[in-house]
């Protein structure tokens, strides 16, 4: 390991470094491991080979973890979690957070069900409706937290209760097919369990574009830098003339975007709109996978990709235990556990990494 | 009361790069600046005075447009202007340091050097450029750092400092703001913040309005001196004609006041 670090070239050769080559290897290996623990989402990945390799072995008789079913049924899990995790890292690191996604999620399908059923919209713009109303409940959010000046832990858990109540309302708590002429393109959109065919992959393609592309808006644009200038010193950006209500505005709407596409794919995946799909559950995931990967939760700081992982890490621990045969019954109480080792793990590292930017 | 803001104001208007005309602002029931008028002459270097909520900040936060004045008129290089907003006095060619310094902990010394002024290669930031203009702007100013890549947090106080006012002067701005740049600064720091302003006014192509409590440090740089007391100048003398001793007795002799009254109203 020591050897693949880079080393200016001509030194390691170099006579005059002879004496000194097992203490310059013992250095070298020394920056290997600062430069792991300063990359935030180390932990989170070694953790996620660990889980993967200990549910492999648990399950090598029965040998039904990580099989190509089980990898497929792995990254349905994890989608979901992963897509609705870039909302919430972008909101946690401008200092906010939102609890209406998973409702979003939930009433996103039954709405372009109505449209399309009810009003005969087409199939597209039904679609696009459905995610206009994510953003727009993203804007309510906006416009309750940024302009009423209310705790947006407070405003979103009442626009997700709203939503709820909707869903319940509308469709008297009754599942739904989803509309036929929405079949052929719901694929496309998040693919399907049942025909031959199959796009069982369909979802996490979504997701690792998705998380692809928000990385690189998180790390390398003024909207990502303006994020977390607002999270991390909120008059500071304000007074250095960056506009906080539109950075918030957008991330909740963007947030809201992703809870109702999140709806419609799973919708089409598992061929029904369910009102019973979605709600809290995968918006604490999602809020606990961002965590997990690094993400600040007074804002300033947080990474797309550490919450991939987080995602991919409660997505391996729900489908390791199946796997193994293990009841899920206590499969709360080892996310509970997870989620507070790594909370102060991630502390205890911020500290190791600040010694070593001192040094 | 010695000589009066305005009377010296009239004579010399063309020469000023920023005059303040009679601004007022409240905020709620409490009256931050009652009627404050001065002047800042092109290439000068203004010193301002004042006990803490005089209003110094309130008069900064006004002419850098973060806040409007409730009434009153800004005039810059003899156009009144309204400021919409920092970015737009930023354009007009006002830039501040804020007592605070608006820095953002989390990223490197070289974002912070071009926050809200990002180089965008749409839809990408140019890193590179900005990395290396920042580092050549440092290396100008005789700021030393290890590296432009480290976060501020890592920074010391006078590391902070002058890096806010490498931002705020990055942008060569006409008039330039600078809100307690000392205070909580070691001998050391100080030394450098003020080399710093020294060298901008030697190259005469900016005005500046420094806030500072310590009187000494003040008369080292300033041509000029003004006092804000409750929301009003009340005093107005070039350098050389006052004295650290002058400036500490009105202070003191406004702390007496202010004693009478407590015991007065006990």
């Amino acid at each position: 390991m020591s050897e693949t670090v880079q080393r200016p070239p001509g030194v390691a050769g170099a006579p005059s470094g002879r004496p000194s080559q097992g203490s310059a290897a013992l250095a070298s290996l020394r920056r290997t491991g600062t430069v792991l623990i300063q990359q935030r989402e180390t932990t989170v990945f070694v953790v996620v080979v660990l889980l993967v390799l200990y549910f492999r072995l648990l399950s090598a008789a029965s040998s039904s973890f990580l099989t190509s079913g089980s990898i497929a049924n792995l990254t349905q899990v994890a989608a979901p979690i992963i897509i609705i995790a870039i909302g919430e890292v972008f909101l946690l690191i401008c200092g906010e957070i939102d609890l209406s996604p998973g409702f979003v999620y939930t009433f996103a399908p039954f709405l372009m069900h109505y449209l399309i059923d009810f009003y005969h919209v087409p199939v597209i713009i039904a679609m696009l409706l459905s995610l206009l109303m994510g953003v727009v409940t993203g804007a309510v959010n906006g416009f309750l937290t940024v302009s009423l000046g209310l705790p947006s832990f407070i405003t979103t858990l009442g626009t997700g209760f709203v939503l709820l109540g909707l869903t319940d309302t509308t469709s008297h708590a009754e599942p739904v097919a989803i509309p036929s002429g929405a079949v052929g393109i719901g694929k496309w959109i998040g693919g399907t369990s049942y025909s031959d065919a199959g796009y069982p992959y369909t979802q996490i393609i979504w997701a690792v574009v998705l998380v692809a592309i928000f990385h690189v808006v998180l790390t390398r644009t003024r909207w990502g830098l303006h994020t977390i200038a607002v999270g991390g010193n909120s008059l500071g950006a304000a007074e250095s003339g960056i506009n906080i209500a539109r950075i918030k505005y957008g991330n909740f709407m963007l947030t809201g975007a992703l809870g109702a596409l999140t709806g419609l794919q799973v919708a089409f995946f598992t061929q029904t709109i369910d009102p019973s799909s979605g709600g809290y559950t995968p918006m604490f995931y999602s809020v606990a996978a961002a965590v997990l990967g690094g993400t600040a939760m007074l804002g300033g700081s947080g990474t797309i990709i550490g919450a991939f992982l987080g995602s991919l890490m409660l997505a391996v621990l729900t489908d390791g235990f199946t796997a193994a045969g293990i009841s899920a019954n206590p499969l709360s109480i080892i996310f509970g556990g997870a989620i507070l080792v790594a909370m102060i793990a991630n502390v205890q590292l911020a500290r190791l990494r600040e010694a070593g930017r001192r040094r | 009361m010695t000589a009066m803001a305005p009377e010296s104001q009239a004579a010399r208007a063309d020469d000023d790069a920023l005059r303040v005309e009679h601004v007022s602002k409240r905020f709620g029931a409490l009256t931050a600046l009652v009627d404050v008028s001065l002047r800042l002459a092109r290439g000068e270097v203004l010193g301002l005075i004042g006990d803490n909520g005089a209003g110094k900040s309130t008069l900064l936060k006004i002419l850098c447009g973060f806040q409007p004045p409730d009434t009153g008129r800004i005039v810059l290089d003899g156009n009144e202007v309204l400021l919409k907003s920092v970015d737009h006095a930023r354009s007009l060619g006002i830039d501040v340091v804020y007592q605070d310094l608006a820095l953002i902990n989390q990223l490197s010394v070289y974002h912070n050097m071009f926050l809200n002024r990002e180089r965008v290669r749409w839809p990408l930031l140019s890193n590179r450029a900005m990395r290396r203009i920042a580092n050549e702007r440092l290396k100008q100013m005789g700021i030393n750092l290890e590296s432009v890549d480290v976060p501020v947090a890592n920074l010391s106080g006078g590391q902070r400092q002058s890096i806010a006012v490498a931002r705020a002067v990055y942008g060569q701005p006409k008039v330039l703001l600078l809100d307690e740049p000392l205070a909580a600064m070691g001998a050391k720091e100080a030394a450098l913040i003020l080399d710093l302003v020294r060298d901008l006014k030697q190259s005469g192509q900016v005005s500046i309005i420094i806030v500072a409590h310590n009187y000494g440090q003040v008369l080292e740089i300033a041509d000029r001196v003004n006092l804000l007391q409750h929301g009003m100048i009340t005093f107005d003398k070039t350098a050389k004609d006052t004295s650290v001793q002058e400036l500490n007795d009105i202070v003191i002799e406004e702390y007496r006041r202010a004693l009478q009254e407590r015991q007065r109203s006990a």
